[in-house]
C-alpha cells in the first residue's frame, strides 16, 4: 500500500455503489470500494494480502458497466472497478441478497454442528456471517459429510476437514507469502479438503498464520484448542520478544495465564504475519522454574531464599567498591537497556557493559558504534532496492519477516537478491537468489567483488562479526557504491541495548564514550560531576578480566552461558566473580550467582523493543496484576541501596528519560576497517566449520512447547557432493565432526555448500558445536563417516 | 468534650446550642374499644388453617419446574454430557459460571466425543436462578433440580465445583473415564442410542 500511495497521480476511477458514488485507484477491486464507503460484502476467500480466486462465492453482487447488466450476480471479491460502473450490493438488489443467502445455505448444507466444541466459535466469521447474510431455516436435511477428524496437518496446526468451507486461503498463504506450498487442495466435489503432500509434511515456520486467517474453525492450533472462548479472553496489543524483526502482535490472556498469541497488523513492519516462534513460545514463562524470591548465597555456599532487603543489602555490599561490569544479555526492553546504561556509568562508574553474549569481534564493536547505531534502513526500503545483498545472514532462519518481505518483493517484482554465505538454505531457493558460494572466513573478498547500485541494500547478519573484516568490506562496498547498509542481529534486544547505551563503546542516545562533549551531555542530564572515560570492556575481555584479576563483580541481566563461545571459561568466570543476576527462572548464571533477584517476564511488564530498522516497538503488560517488576525498577533499588541513585523508579520514567536525552548529533566513532584474514587450508578428512542457529531450536525462551518442536528442521550435518563422494557417504548415513576438545555425530546432508566446508546447527538436539567443539565458524575439525 | 463541631462553609463556627429541638407530641394509648379489635384479628386466626410450614422440620413441595441448585447430567452409560463448550458461562448475565475445557483422550475419556468440562464452578452468590444457562446448553448437560438450600457460612463453600454439581450415577452407569460404547459416536450418545453401559467399558480407563 505504501508504495502504491507513493507513486504518482494515482488514476482515480468513481463508481456507484448501492447509489453512493466513491473513487477508488485504478485497480481496486470492487469488495473494497464497498468497504471504502462502510458497506460490508460477506466474504470468506477474500483476504486483502492474497491475491484474489473467487473462490466461496459468498461475496455476489449485482454489477452494471455502462448501462449493460452481467446477466448473472458477480464475485465482487475478483472484479475491479471500471469508469461507469454501478454495483448493487444484497443492499439494494434482491437478487444479490437472495444469491448470498443461497450460497450461505450450501455452505451450511454440509457444515457439521460443530459450534459448541469449536475453537472459533464466538469469533467465526461464519456464524457471523450466516446470521447476517443467511436464511434462518435451513431447507437441506439428511446426513452431513463426515471426515475423521481432527487430523494432524502439523504437529501444532490440526485440520477438521468437515468445517472447511475450501476458501484457499490456507493454501494460498502458504504458496504466495510464504513459499512453503506443503498443503493444497485435493479431491473434487463434496469431498474436495485440503491435504498435505504424502511426503512433505507441513513443516513452514509460518504456518501459524494459516489457522489465524481460517475464516472458520478448520484449522485450529493444537497449543490452543478447547483452552477458551474469546469471551474470556483479555487482550493486550504486544510486541514479539523473540526476533529483532519487530513484529506486532496480540497477547490473549485468561485469568492470568497467556493463552495465545496472534499476528498484530502493521503494515510498515509484519504486515498481519508472524512466525511459529512468536505466535507460539510463550510456555516459557510458565513453564519454567520461575523465581519467585530474591536468592543469596549463603556461608554454607548455598543459595537460599532471602527478602528485598537482605538481597538488595547483600548485593550491595558486594558490589560498592568493586572493580565491576555489567553483562546485559541480548533480550533487554530499551527502558531495561537504559537502566543497565546508567547503572553501570554511575553506580559501578565504569563502562564495562556489553549486551554481546555470542561470538563477537572487536571489529564488530566498532562497526556497531560507526555504522549501526542511529541507522534507519527499513523494510520500505526492501520494498523499493534493486538489489539485496545478504551477508552472513540466514533470513529465514534469523529474521523471519525480513525474509518475508523479501520473498514478497520476490513475487511481485522479481527482486534480485545475492547471498554471501558458506552454505545454500531453503529460503535461498524460495528466493532464487544468487549463492555466492565461500569457505568460512573468506566471506570478506566474496563481498569486496560484488556490484551494487546506490538503491540497493545490504542486510548484515549478527554472524558477520565471526569472519575477520567482513563487516569492514560490507561498510566499504557501501560506501563505494552508495547503497544502504543494515544490520540484524538474532535477538530483539541488540539494537536497542546498543541505542541505550548499554555498550561499553557507547552512552544513550549512541554518545561515543571517547567524545568528551558527549560525557558532558550525558553527565549534565544525570546530573553527576563525570562520566567515566575509560573505554569499557567487552563480554570477552570482562571474562578474562575476572580470570586475571582484574574485575571483581559482574551484574548480569538474562544470559544463557551455553549462548556463549568457551562456555566452560565464561562459567568459570561466573564462578569466580562475585555475580548479581537479574532472571525470570533457575539458569545457569543464577547457579553460581552470589545474588539473584527475580524480574518480570515480558508479559508481566511495560517496555518496548527496537526492531533492526531502528523502530520503536512498545507493548503494554498483558498480565496486569504481576508482582515482579521490570529490571530497570530493580537496578534503581540496587543502586539506592550502593548509595548511588540512578532514579529510574518505573519504566515509563526511564523511557521518559530517554527520549529527553534524544540521540547524538556530533560526529560517530570513526571507522576502523580490518584486513580480512588468511584462508584456511584444507587437507585430508578435515573441513572448515560453519554453523548457524536456527529459527526452532533448544533456545531457552521456547521451552515447553513441545507442539513448536515438533515442526523444528531436522538436525544434520551438511557436506558437498564430492566430499560425500570422496568419504562414500549418501544423504542420511551418520558423520562425525571432530576436534581436540569433542565429537558430534550427525546424519548427513549432500547440499551446496563449499567442498572445504562442513555445516551444523547450533543449540539443537544433539548437535552443539559452541559447546561441544568450542568452534563455531572458520576452524578446523575432522569430519569422517561415523 | 468540645463544643464546637465542624466549622460551616461561611467560616463562622457553630456550637451545638445552635441547633433547636422540636418537642414531637407522642400519641397516648389508644381507646379500649380499638385494642380489643386488634385482639380479634389475632383469636380469630388461631382457629384459621395454616399457611405457614414448620421449615426445616417440614419441608414444602416446589413448584416442579422450580428453578433450583443445577445439576450436570449423564448419560446413560455414565460419561458426562458436559462438553466443556461454555455456552452456559456465556449466557450468564450474572457471570456465575466457569468453566475451562480440556481434550478427551483415549485414556480419560470423561465425555463422548473430543471435548469435555475440566473445571465447572458456578457461584451461588451470584447466580439469580434465571435458567437462561439451561436454555444455552446444547447437550442438556445442565438442568436445574428442584433442590433451593443453598445457604452457607463462606464464600468459598458456595462456589459449587463440578463434583458438587454432577449427577449420582444411577443404576447402569458407569464412573468415568472410561471409553464410549462399543461401535456407538457421540451423535448416537445425543441422539439417546446409548441406554447403558456395555459390560467392555467396565474397567477400561
Ligand atoms: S467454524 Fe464456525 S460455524 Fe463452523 S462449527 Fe466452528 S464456530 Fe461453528
Ligand atoms: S482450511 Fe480454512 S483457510 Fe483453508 S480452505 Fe478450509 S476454510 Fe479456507
Ligand atoms: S518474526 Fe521475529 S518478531 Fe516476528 S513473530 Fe517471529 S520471532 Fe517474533
Ligand atoms: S441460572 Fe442464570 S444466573 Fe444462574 S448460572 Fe444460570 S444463567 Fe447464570
Ligand atoms: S469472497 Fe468473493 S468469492 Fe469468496
Amino acid at each position: 500500500m505504501t508504495t502504491q500511495e507513493s507513486a504518482v497521480a494515482v488514476e482515480l476511477i468513481t463508481v456507484v455503489i448501492d447509489g453512493f458514488e466513491v473513487s477508488v485507484p485504478k485497480g481496486t477491486l470492487v469488495i473494497r470500494a464497498a468497504e471504502k464507503l462502510g458497506i460490508q460484502i460477506p466474504r470468506f476467500c477474500d483476504h486483502p494480502l492474497l491475491d484474489p480466486v473467487g473462490a466461496c462465492r459468498q461475496c455476489l453482487v449485482d454489477i452494471e458497466i455502462n448501462g449493460r447488466a452481467f446477466p448473472k450476480p458477480q464475485a465482487s471479491c475478483t472484479i475491479p472497478v471500471e469508469p461507469n460502473m454501478i454495483v448493487k450490493t444484497q443492499l439494494t438488489s434482491p437478487v444479490a441478497d437472495k444469491a448470498q443467502k443461497g450460497v450461505m445455505e450450501l455452505l451450511l448444507g454440509n457444515h457439521p454442528l460443530d459450534c459448541p466444541v469449536c475453537d472459533k466459535g464466538g469469533e467465526c466469521p461464519l456464524q457471523n456471517q450466516a446470521m447476517s447474510n443467511g436464511n434462518p431455516t435451513a431447507r437441506l436435511g439428511g446426513v452431513k459429510r463426515i471426515f475423521e477428524k481432527p487430523i494432524n496437518i502439523s504437529s501444532q496446526v490440526l485440520l477438521d476437514r468437515e468445517r472447511c468451507v475450501l476458501c484457499a486461503r490456507c493454501t494460498r498463504f502458504s504458496e504466495q507469502i510464504a513459499s512453503d506450498p506443503f498443503i493444497t487442495l485435493n479431491e473434487r466435489g463434496a469431498l474436495q479438503q485440503v491435504g498435505i503432500y504424502e511426503n512433505d509434511p507441513f513443516k513452514s515456520y509460518f504456518s501459524g498464520n494459516t489457522i489465524q486467517i481460517c475464516p472458520v474453525g478448520a484449522l485450529t492450533g493444537a497449543s490452543y484448542r478447547f483452552r477458551a472462548r474469546p469471551f474470556d479472553l483479555v487482550s493486550t496489543p504486544s510486541a514479539c520478544e523473540h526476533c529483532a524483526s519487530g513484529c506486532d502482535m496480540r497477547t490473549d490472556v485468561r485469568r492470568g495465564k497467556t493463552l495465545r498469541r496472534l499476528a498484530g497488523d502493521d503494515p510498515a513492519v509484519n504486515e498481519e504475519w508472524n512466525c511459529d516462534k512468536g505466535r507460539w513460545a510463550f510456555k516459557y514463562i510458565t513453564s519454567q522454574n520461575r523465581l519467585t524470591q530474591p536468592l543469596v548465597r549463603n556461608g554454607e555456599g548455598e543459595l537460599v531464599g532471602a527478602s528485598w532487603p537482605e538481597a538488595l543489602a547483600a548485593a550491595a555490599a558486594g558490589l560498592v567498591g568493586k572493580r565491576a561490569g555489567v553483562i546485559v544479555g541480548g533480550r533487554p526492553t530499551v527502558e531495561d537497556a537504559y537502566g543497565y546504561a546508567k547503572f553501570a556509568r554511575i553506580a559501578l562508574n565504569t563502562n564495562d557493559i556489553d549486551f554481546r553474549t555470542r561470538v563477537t569481534s572487536d571489529e564488530e564493536a566498532n562497526f556497531l558504534a560507526s555504522t549501526v547505531v542511529g541507522s534507519a534502513v527499513q523494510y520500505r526500503d526492501i520494498d523499493v532496492a534493486d538489489h539485496v545483498l545478504l551477508v552472513a545472514f540466514e533470513p529465514e532462519e534469523e529474521s523471519p519477516i525480513v525474509f518475508l518481505r523479501l520473498n514478497k518483493n520476490f513475487k511481485k517484482r522479481a527482486l534480485a537478491v545475492t547471498s554471501v554465505a558458506t552454505k545454500g538454505s531453503i529460503a535461498m531457493d524460495k528466493l532464487k537468489a544468487k549463492f555466492i558460494k565461500v569457505t568460512p572466513g573468506n566471506e570478506a573478498q566474496a563481498v569486496a567483488t560484488i556490484s551494487l547500485t546506490a538503491k540497493s541494500v545490504i542486510l548484515v547478519g549478527e554472524r558477520a562479526s565471526e569472519s575477520v573484516g567482513l563487516l569492514s568490506a560490507a561498510r566499504t562496498l557501501a560506501e563505494k557504491t552508495g547503497a544502504k547498509i543494515a544490520w540484524i542481529p538474532r535477538r530483539a534486544g541488540e539494537r536497542g541495548a546498543l541505542e541505550a547505551g548499554a555498550f561499553s563503546q557507547l552512552l544513550p542516545g549512541g554518545r561515543p564514550v571517547s567524545d568528551s562533549a558527549a560525557r558532558v551531555d550525558i553527565a549534565a542530564a544525570w546530573g553527576v560531576s563525570t562520566i567515566p572515560s575509560l573505554p569499557g570492556r567487552s563480554v570477552r575481555a570482562m571474562i578474562d578480566a575476572v580470570h586475571s584479576n582484574d574485575l571483581d563483580a559482574l551484574v548480569v541481566g538474562g544470559v544463557d552461558i551455553a549462548d556463549m563461545p568457551q562456555s566452560a571459561h565464561a562459567k568459570e568466570a561466573f564462578k569466580k566473580a562475585f555475580v548479581v543476576s537479574l532472571e525470570i527462572a533457575h539458569s545457569s548464571v543464577t547457579e553460581v550467582a552470589d545474588v539473584v533477584l527475580p524480574v518480570a517476564a515480558v508479559t508481566e511488564k511495560y517496555g518496548s523493543y527496537i526492531n533492526w530498522e531502528g523502530r520503536p516497538r512498545a507493548f503494554a503488560a498483558a498480565v496486569a496484576d504481576s508482582l515482579n517488576r521490570s529490571d530497570v525498577r530493580i537496578l534503581s533499588v540496587l543502586a539506592d541501596a550502593m548509595g548511588q541513585s540512578i532514579m529510574l523508579g518505573t519504566v515509563t520514567a526511564a523511557a521518559r528519560e530517554f527520549a529527553q536525552l534524544g540521540t547524538w548529533e556530533g560526529a560517530r566513532a570513526s571507522h576502523v576497517s580490518v584486513q580480512p584474514g588468511t584462508p584456511v587450508s584444507v587437507s585430508g578428512d578435515q573441513a572448515i566449520i560453519t554453523s548457524w542457529r536456527r529459527l526452532l531450536d533448544e533456545g531457552s525462551l521456547q521451552m515447553g512447547e513441545d507442539n513448536l518442536a515438533g515442526t523444528r528442521r531436522p538436525t544434520l550435518a551438511v557436506i558437498s557432493p564430492s566430499r560425500a563422494q570422496k568419504l562414500g557417504v549418501a544423504t542420511g548415513d551418520h558423520l562425525r565432526i571432530s576436534n581436540a576438545q569433542g565429537s558430534i555425530t550427525l546424519p548427513a546432508l549432500v547440499e551446496e555448500i563449499h567442498d572445504d566446508a562442513v555445516w551444523l546447527p547450533r543449540n539443537s538436539i544433539g548437535s552443539n558445536p559452541l559447546q561441544t567443539l568450542d568452534a563455531v565458524h572458520g576452524e578446523l575439525v575432522t569430519v569422517v563417516k561415523a | 468534650m468540645s463544643n464546637s463541631i465542624e466549622p460551616k462553609k461561611s467560616g463562622i463556627p457553630q456550637s451545638v446550642d445552635d441547633v433547636s429541638f422540636v418537642e414531637v407530641n407522642q400519641p397516648g394509648p389508644a381507646p379500649l374499644t380499638q385494642q380489643a379489635r386488634g385482639f380479634w384479628v389475632t383469636f380469630r386466626s388461631m382457629f384459621k388453617k395454616n399457611l405457614t410450614v414448620a421449615y426445616p422440620d417440614v419441608k414444602a413441595p416446589t413448584e416442579e419446574r422450580f428453578h433450583g441448585r443445577h445439576q450436570l447430567n449423564r448419560h446413560p452409560d455414565g460419561l458426562e454430557k458436559c462438553i466443556g463448550c461454555e455456552l452456559c458461562a456465556w449466557a450468564c448475565p450474572a457471570d456465575a459460571i466457569f468453566v475451562e475445557g480440556a481434550d478427551n483422550t483415549p485414556d480419560n475419556q470423561m465425555s463422548p466425543g473430543e471435548r469435555y468440562g475440566k473445571v465447572y464452578q458456578i457461584n451461588y452468590l451470584r447466580c439469580v436462578f434465571c435458567g437462561l444457562c439451561i436454555e444455552a446448553c446444547p447437550t442438556r448437560a445442565l438442568t436445574m433440580t428442584n433442590e433451593y438450600e443453598l445457604a452457607d457460612s463462606s464464600r468459598e463453600k458456595l462456589i459449587f465445583e463440578k463434583e458438587d454439581l454432577l449427577a449420582p450415577l444411577r443404576a447402569g452407569m458407569l464412573q468415568p473415564p472410561h471409553p464410549m460404547y462399543p461401535g456407538m459416536n457421540d451423535t448416537n450418545y445425543y441422539n439417546g442410542d446409548v441406554t447403558s453401559a456395555h459390560p467392555s467399558q467396565e474397567g477400561k480407563q
